[in-house]
């Protein structure tokens, strides 16, 4: 199999990633860079982060063999890694964590974001808060509009959350607003991006922090199976940032990797965040990856049930782990995303977000199709306590 | 580089070069409006493509892009505009300001084309830092075009004096950090940083970003060549919108225009 020495010099994945970023922010990336690769060689800031992972997070989260799924499917064994069980209710908080122990080493004193809709935003302001850094958080006014509760929790965690009326008012719209704080604030500001997406090192460095996932997995599985792999490993795809985590340690591996995006509401509709199937390659915050766009450029809306997939482009290693098809890509729709969270919650117990319910549907297709003595892996990304009201709104409308 | 581009080199006085969005308020008032910025003193335009997510740019020109993307306003329709400007007997060069994604999605060669048939003198991206125009460099030279470099001041002297030694058409030193949008006030380390920039390079130094009246440029006299002003134009031209749409007020509005062009630059 061929050797991953990507990102290149460039930051390039392939012909994917690269810096598009004004003239102003390129020493702050340079001066990232520099921040980070410094990090990787300081054992006592690894430690560091290791220790807040395990003591802060409840890291080492679970590996739990879904008997009772896997039953009722009646194929391969089904196993999810449980990055629900973390604080702040996802995978999105390894990264939080890491970036703001970053932004302490290289003496920055405030960290800003952006959230869709709000899982970053709480995972930052809890870093923020724990770290003591002075943390603002910006978010579409449309999303500030449907996710309120999220607002009152960055707030009651000491952030400010600065409302972006541009554009479609939405997360691609706050990420613009971050960029263009952070250009105005570049010199005392760490900007803490919350997925595998922007210039490079961005998605270099969400992935080695979201790596965690995907090394505790590998240990797990075989200490629970005896087996060295599982056959396949399934993990949604907004950004990216819980599936490049979940696949890093298996690229070199004989194990087939899923990476699910939103099929919205088909794909036919229009209605949908399916940036592989649909996309081109374009420039969007900073990085050439796969995007939805018209024809001449301009950026498009996404549409999923879930806001953490809803995003025009993907981080632009998956657009290369697309293209040299190391890992295949599919779409999940609403009402079968909708579906495998309600059999999750009664097979098993587990409410997951709406985003790793996408995970899971593609995982009862695949499941169906193998044997008894095969192995997924899901990453479980996120707890579902967030989508509550949104799930409460569609029965309502299914209703009616 | 062009005969007109090479013309506004050789200028003794600051030159003055406004920004205008295409298709804001609608294509042909972007003809009319370049037409009076010409008859007051500009020496060259930038010409800016609305793009859906131009994150160099303040509320102004977002609002402005906004406008102009609901005219139906593309790149390549922005580019026969200036083809309909010249034709009207705009001299002046023109160059054009897009963001990276919408010359990726038109094509390098198709842009190269475009650009010869309609008379267009120069490019200017915002979003490709200099490490990522390579290819762009090469084939703006091949055909006679200026790629624009822009240099911060947050630019390193390595680089600025990398860039400075390569850089085309003239330096675009970005006066302040952030985005675009009028300052009311500039840091006075901006004196220091434009001196650099003139060391850096030979052909002229123009300041940009923030600028928005005449005494804010006459401070900068002296350390510079020119001036680019963008968002104050830009406001303006959002106030006269609806009269420049209007058959019977675009005479007055123009005029408006024009008087207000006329008293901005020193």
């Amino acid at each position: 199999m061929m050797k991953t020495t990507f990102p290149d010099h460039r930051g390039r994945y392939g012909k994917f990633g690269g810096k598009y970023v004004p003239e102003t922010i390129m020493f702050a990336l340079e001066d990232l860079e520099k921040g980070f690769q410094d990090a990787l060689q300081d054992e006592a800031f690894l430690h560091e982060v290791n220790k807040e992972l395990m003591h802060y997070s409840g890291r080492p989260t679970p590996l739990t063999y879904a008997h009772k799924l896997t039953e009722a499917l009646g194929g391969a064994k089904i196993y999810l890694k449980r990055e629900d069980l973390n604080h702040t209710g996802a995978h999105k908080i390894n990264n939080a964590i890491g970036q703001a122990l970053l932004a302490k080493r290289m003496g920055k004193e405030k960290i800003i974001a952006e959230t869709g809709a709000g899982q970053h935003g709480v995972a930052a302001a809890t870093a923020a808060a724990r770290y003591g850094l002075q943390c603002t958080v910006y978010m579409g006014e449309e999303d500030i509009r449907r996710q309120s509760l999220n607002v009152f929790r960055m707030k009651l965690l000491g952030a400010e959350v600065v409302p972006v009326t541009s554009g479609t008012r939405t997360l691609k719209d706050a990420t613009n607003e971050a960029i263009r704080q952070w250009v105005a604030a570049v010199k005392d500001t760490f900007y803490m991006i919350g997925s595998a997406v922007g210039p490079h090192p961005y998605p270099q460095m969400v992935k080695y922090f979201q790596s965690v996932i995907g090394l505790e997995t590998k240990e797990q599985f075989t200490s629970i199976t005896n087996k060295t792999l599982p056959d396949k490993i399934i993990a949604c795809v907004g950004g990216g940032s819980n599936a490049i985590g979940m696949f890093a340690p298996f690229l070199q591996e004989d194990v087939e990797l899923i990476g699910v995006e939103a099929s919205g509401k088909g794909i036919e509709t229009g209605l949908h965040a399916a940036t592989m199937a649909q996309g081109t390659p374009g420039v969007i915050h900073g990085s050439l990856t796969a995007l939805l766009q018209s024809e001449d450029g301009q950026i498009q809306e996404p549409y999923s049930i879930s806001a953490g997939l809803d995003y025009p482009g993907v981080g632009p290693e998956h657009a290369y782990l697309h293209e040299s098809k190391r890992v295949t890509y599919e779409g999940v729709t609403d009402a079968e995303a909708l579906e495998a969270l309600h059999l999750l919650c009664i097979e098993e117990g587990i409410l997951c977000a709406l985003e790793s319910a996408h995970a899971v549907a593609q995982a009862m297709k695949e499941a169906k199709r193998m044997t008894t003595e095969q192995d997924i892996v899901i990453c479980l990304s996120g707890r579902g306590d967030k989508d509550v009201h949104t799930l409460f709104e569609q029965v309502k409308e299914d209703l009616q | 580089m062009t005969e007109r581009m090479n013309h506004f080199q050789q200028k003794e006085k600051h030159v003055f070069v406004p920004f205008i969005t295409a298709g804001d308020p609608s294509p042909d008032s972007t003809v009319e409006l370049a037409l009076t910025l010409e008859a007051n003193g500009a020496s060259a335009l930038e010409l800016g493509i609305p793009y859906s997510d131009p994150l160099a740019d303040g509320p102004v020109i977002q609002r402005a892009s906004l406008r102009a993307l609901q005219q139906g306003m593309t790149l390549e329709k922005a580019m026969t505009l200036v083809g309909t400007m010249r034709e009207k007997g705009l001299t002046i060069p023109v160059i054009i300001f897009t963001y990276y994604n919408l010359l990726l999605q038109l094509g390098e060669q198709t842009f190269y084309e475009q650009a010869l048939r309609n008379g267009i003198d120069g490019l200017l991206v915002p979003d490709l830092p200099f490490e990522e125009s390579e290819s762009l460099r090469k084939g703006c030279e091949e055909h006679d075009l200026s790629l624009i470099s822009l240099v911060a001041p947050t630019t390193s002297p390595e680089r600025l004096a990398h860039i400075g030694a390569q850089a085309h058409g003239f330096l675009y030193c970005i006066s302040s950090l952030g985005v675009t949008g009028t300052r009311s006030s500039f840091s006075t380390d901006v004196m220091s940083f434009l001196e650099k920039a003139k060391a850096a390079t030979s052909i002229p130094v123009l300041i940009g970003f923030g600028l928005s009246h005449k005494t804010q440029m006459q401070a900068f006299e002296s350390q510079c060549d020119g001036f680019i002003v963008g968002s104050a134009i830009v406001k303006k031209i959002e106030e006269l919108g609806p009269d420049l749409v209007n058959e019977e007020t675009r005479d007055t509005a123009l005029g408006a225009f024009s008087t207000y062009i006329a008293q901005l630059v020193p």
